[in-house]
């Protein structure tokens, strides 16, 4: 088991590597030049005094130079400076950070308890019309571009209804639990609709499945309850396959956590990603996307020791099957 | 996996169909997009016909509601609704069906190579199809939708015009739709490899390209047809989400995603047009969900007539 763990996690560090500097060279593609920038806010600097300021910043330098300065700095800790919000990009991502974990934890949570239970039970009542009910709401889930789900949210709750607020993450001079709750209704139910779909999919798959198997007939023919062998025999062995989709669905809700927090203005790490791409702030988008790939291949691999720790089979081989 | 040579081989095809026909909603699917499809190509012609003009602002006649010369009433600056969202569809479509294309091409390339070789090219090909299902990918894709192509070297006549940003979203589509194909074809070719008339290929000495291309290639058409479809629906909900954002198909062109960014700024005043932009994304998209979900029950040879 340690050994798959090891090189799962060696993997995880080599993706995060390439992608650094994927993501590197990709920045320095974007749009607009720092050097450019600074001369347009000071307007006394001479095209001499640009070239040194690219000489001093080493922008003058090959990409791959740049990159290595760039990796070893940021391994000493220092990962720069905003250019928009004068501080240092740490300061700013980490409180938003929270922001994002906890809106993705409580709509993961929430999509899990409703998935799991209305998957077990269409799959135990399979081609009914409850279970045709359930295929239907899952497909619309999916299919549903999360923007104008949120529009739609908004549009009937805050301006029809006004029963809450349309975005923004509290209300001024109230710091208390229940006023921020009304907040997060809006887009934890986007986040929601958005990945249960295709949770229950998976689970109603994998229940059926794991119903056909052998060892579900052996419970059966010696006289256990239906319900014994639902809850006993089945579930762990139905609920193990839906870890991996759980791991491997990371990077699909922090792309919804970027739509929604933007519609939603909850300034999580998705936000703070689109605001920096979109105003030239170089160094707060590269660490941005870094975070991000960084934490859901961290999911991941929480992941893989969930799936090692549940379904001891897995040390054994070493690659599962696609 | 029975019934791989089966006897009644000949009306596989029409089994084939039967199956399809059964799955109402993948049927009903199909002539949705199909009238969709049809309406869109035509989208000139019914600008013709009513009279109106999809490109050209008409500042006295902005937002109007439902009337027999606009049948969805205008937009903010007093274009045709209903046209508009025909020429989105031609936007919509076309991005869709094209890059579920390339990525069904890099994903059968990949798919095919890691499932007959294995070892550690599969190992390999695989932990990257397993990466960039895992990474994040919408700031990917905003990263690379918001890259200067002038950067890259590329002449500013092409970069400025008005088709880069439909070629553009096309190929970063393409880079990351390909991992279900690749996926599903890999464990296919995985079983196909080990069938006796391949091992019979290779002894009788076909070269390897031949044993891929005329023996597993056409029985791993299957999950590539399935998975295709599947993606077209999401490549779709990826080209409204960048062009909603900014970033996919800029104006004047219309597409879905962007007509809903106009729509945004509007809601409170001009909540309709939030609402029509949507449902066509979202009809769309369900369709090919379903004719996925009906192909895949259809052309699994395990299910029972």
């Amino acid at each position: 088991m340690s050994r798959f763990l090891i090189t799962r996690l060696f993997e995880a560090l080599a993706v995060l590597a390439v992608m650094s500097f994927a993501i590197y060279g990709l920045i320095g593609l974007m749009p607009g030049d720092p050097i450019d920038l600074m001369i347009n806010s000071d307007p006394k600097l001479t095209p001499a005094d640009a070239v040194r300021l690219k000489a001093l910043y080493g922008l003058d330098q090959p990409i791959t130079e740049r990159y290595f300065n760039w990796l070893m700095a940021a391994l000493g800790g220092d990962l720069g400076y905003s250019r928009v919000h004068t501080k240092p990009v740490l300061e700013i991502l980490i409180p938003r950070l929270g922001n994002t974990v906890l809106l993705l934890g409580v709509s993961l949570i929430l999509a899990l308890a409703i998935a799991i239970p209305v998957g077990i039970y269409a799959a135990l009542k399979p081609y009914s019309k409850i279970d045709y009910a359930v295929n239907m709401f899952c497909f619309a889930g999916i299919s549903l571009p999360p923007f104008w789900l949120a529009l739609l949210l908004i549009l009937l709750f805050a301006v029809v209804l006004g029963w809450l607020p349309a975005g923004g993450m509290e209300t001024i001079g109230d710091a208390g639990y229940f006023g921020r709750i009304q907040y997060m209704i809006l887009p934890v139910l986007t986040l929601t609709i958005h990945s249960v779909g295709g949770f229950t999919r998976f689970m109603r798959a994998s229940m059926l499945q794991t119903l056909r198997q052998d060892f579900i007939r052996t419970a059966r023919s010696k006289g256990l309850s239906e319900s014994r062998v639902v809850t006993s025999h089945a579930l762990r062995n139905a609920l193990t396959p839906l870890v991996t989709v759980v791991a491997l669905s990371f990077g699909g809700l922090f792309s919804g956590a970027l739509i929604t927090e933007t519609m939603f203005g909850w300034r999580g790490m998705g936000k703070t990603i689109f605001d920096a791409i979109m105003g030239n702030d170089f160094n707060l988008a590269l660490v941005g996307l870094l975070f991000a790939t960084g934490f859901t291949l961290l999911g991941n691999f929480l992941a893989d020791i969930c799936y090692a720790w549940l379904d001891p089979r897995v040390s054994l081989t070493e690659e599962r099957e696609g | 996996m029975r019934a791989s040579v089966s006897p009644l081989s000949q009306s596989v095809g029409a089994r084939t169909w039967r199956r399809f026909l059964r799955h109402r909603l993948a049927v009903a699917s199909l002539l949705v997009l199909a009238t969709l499809g049809v309406l869109a190509a035509a989208a000139p012609l019914v600008e013709r016909a009513l009279g109106v003009d999809a490109f050209t602002a008409d500042l006295y006649h902005r937002l109007q509601g439902p009337s027999l010369a606009h049948p969805l009433g205008t937009d903010e600056i007093g274009r045709d609704h209903l046209v508009r969202l025909l020429y989105g569809g031609q936007v919509s479509l076309t991005v869709g069906l094209i890059a579920a294309f390339f990525s069904a091409v890099i994903g059968t390339v990949v798919g095919i190579l890691a499932g007959y070789f294995g070892g550690r090219l599969d190992a390999l090909l695989m932990r990257m199809t397993d990466s960039v299902i895992a990474l994040p990918l919408l700031p990917l894709l905003i990263v690379l939708a918001a890259v200067d192509l002038e950067k890259l070297g590329l002449p500013a006549a092409i970069a400025d015009s008005e088709d880069a940003s439909l070629y553009r979203i096309v190929i970063i589509v393409s880079l990351v739709a390909w991992t279900t194909v690749a996926r599903l074809v890999r464990a296919e070719t995985l079983s196909m490899r080990k069938r006796e008339f391949v091992r019979a290929a290779v002894a009788l000495g076909a070269r390897t390209d031949r044993i891929l291309l005329t023996h597993i290639l056409p029985n791993v058409v299957s999950p590539i047809v399935v998975a295709t479809t599947l993606s077209v629906g999401n490549i779709i909900l990826f080209e409204s989400v960048l062009s909603f954002l900014g970033l996919g198909i800029q104006p004047p062109v219309a597409s879905w995603g962007n007509m809903l960014s106009n729509a945004q700024d509007l809601v409170w005043s001009a909540p309709e047009l939030a609402t029509w932009p949507g449902i066509f994304i979202f009809v769309t998209v369900i369709a090919f969900n379903f004719l996925g979900d009906g192909l895949q029950d259809a052309l699994d040879p395990r299910a029972g007539d």
